[in-house]
C-alpha cells in the first residue's frame, strides 16, 4: 500500500521506508504542512476531504507516471484528511531513484500532479469565516476537462 | 439507477453527499444541465468522474454507473 489516504496523523518515516531499495542512491521526501498565513490572512485550521477510493487510484496513477518517466523510481504518497491544525502534516511524498537529480525532479512532479488530478479538497477556516478552496470564484475553467499547468500556483 | 456524488462546496449546496437517480442514456453535459437547474449549481468548471475516472462532457452514462462531480481540487 504505497498510496494512501489517512484520517490519522502521518508517520513520515513509514512513508520513507516504503521506497527503500538497494538500487537507490537517493530518497527525497516532501512534507506538505498547514501554513498559518496566506496572503496575510490568518488560517485557524483546515478540513481536508477526499473522494477516497478515486483519490487512491489517482495517487497510484501518479506513481505509475513517475516510474515511466524516471527509471528505477519507487514512490510512496500518503495524504491526510480531516481537521488539521497549523504546522500539521497534510501530505508526505517519498521518492527513491538511483541518482539524486531524478529523485528531486520526480518528487516535485508528484506534488504538482496531486494538485491537478487527485480529488482532495481543503476548507479553510479563518477568524471571520470559512471557504472551500479550489477556485470557488470559478474564474478558472478547464476546457480540457482537467486543470493545466498554469492553474497550479499554490 | 445511478449514484451521483457531490463534494466540497457542491455537497454543501445540494445538502447531500449523494443522490440516486436514473440518468442512464444522458451525457455528462445533459446531467450537468439537469442538476444545475434542480439544485441551482454552477457546474461549468466542475469536472465529472464516471466510476472513479475523469469523464468528458459527451460521455454517455450507463445504468449502474457512479457519477461524481469534482470541483477544482485543492489537495497537497
Amino acid at each position: 500500500m504505497n498510496f494512501e489516504i489517512s484520517k490519522d496523523p502521518i508517520d513520515i518515516q513509514s512513508v520513507i521506508d516504503k521506497v527503500v531499495q538497494r538500487e537507490a542512491g537517493a530518497i527525497t521526501t516532501f512534507i506538505g504542512t498547514v501554513r498559518e498565513l496566506t496572503h496575510g490572512k490568518k488560517t485557524l485550521y483546515l478540513i481536508y476531504e477526499a473522494y477516497e477510493s478515486m483519490a487512491v487510484k489517482k495517487l497510484e496513477q501518479i506513481g505509475t507516471e513517475i516510474k515511466e518517466r524516471w527509471n528505477g523510481a519507487e514512490v510512496a504518497i500518503t495524504h491526510r484528511t480531516g481537521k488539521l491544525d497549523i504546522t500539521d502534516v497534510a501530505v508526505v511524498i517519498a521518492v527513491s531513484t538511483p541518482h539524486r537529480a531524478d529523485a528531486y525532479e520526480a518528487n516535485r512532479y508528484a506534488i504538482e500532479r496531486i494538485k491537478e488530478i487527485v480529488p482532495i479538497w481543503k476548507k479553510e477556516h479563518w477568524e471571520d469565516g470559512e471557504e472551500w478552496i479550489g477556485n470557488q470564484l470559478e474564474t478558472v475553467a478547464y476546457p480540457k476537462g482537467e486543470p493545466e499547468a498554469k492553474d497550479l500556483n499554490e | 439507477m445511478n449514484k451521483i456524488m457531490f463534494f466540497a462546496h457542491l455537497r454543501d449546496s445540494v445538502g447531500e453527499e449523494s443522490v440516486t437517480k436514473d440518468v442512464s442514456g444522458k451525457t455528462i453535459a445533459e446531467l450537468k444541465q439537469m442538476l444545475a437547474e434542480e439544485y441551482e449549481l454552477k457546474l461549468d468548471s466542475v469536472m465529472a468522474a464516471v466510476n472513479e475516472e475523469f469523464a468528458s462532457d459527451d460521455e454517455v452514462i450507463q445504468d449502474g454507473d457512479t457519477v461524481a462531480f469534482i470541483p477544482p481540487v485543492s489537495g497537497g
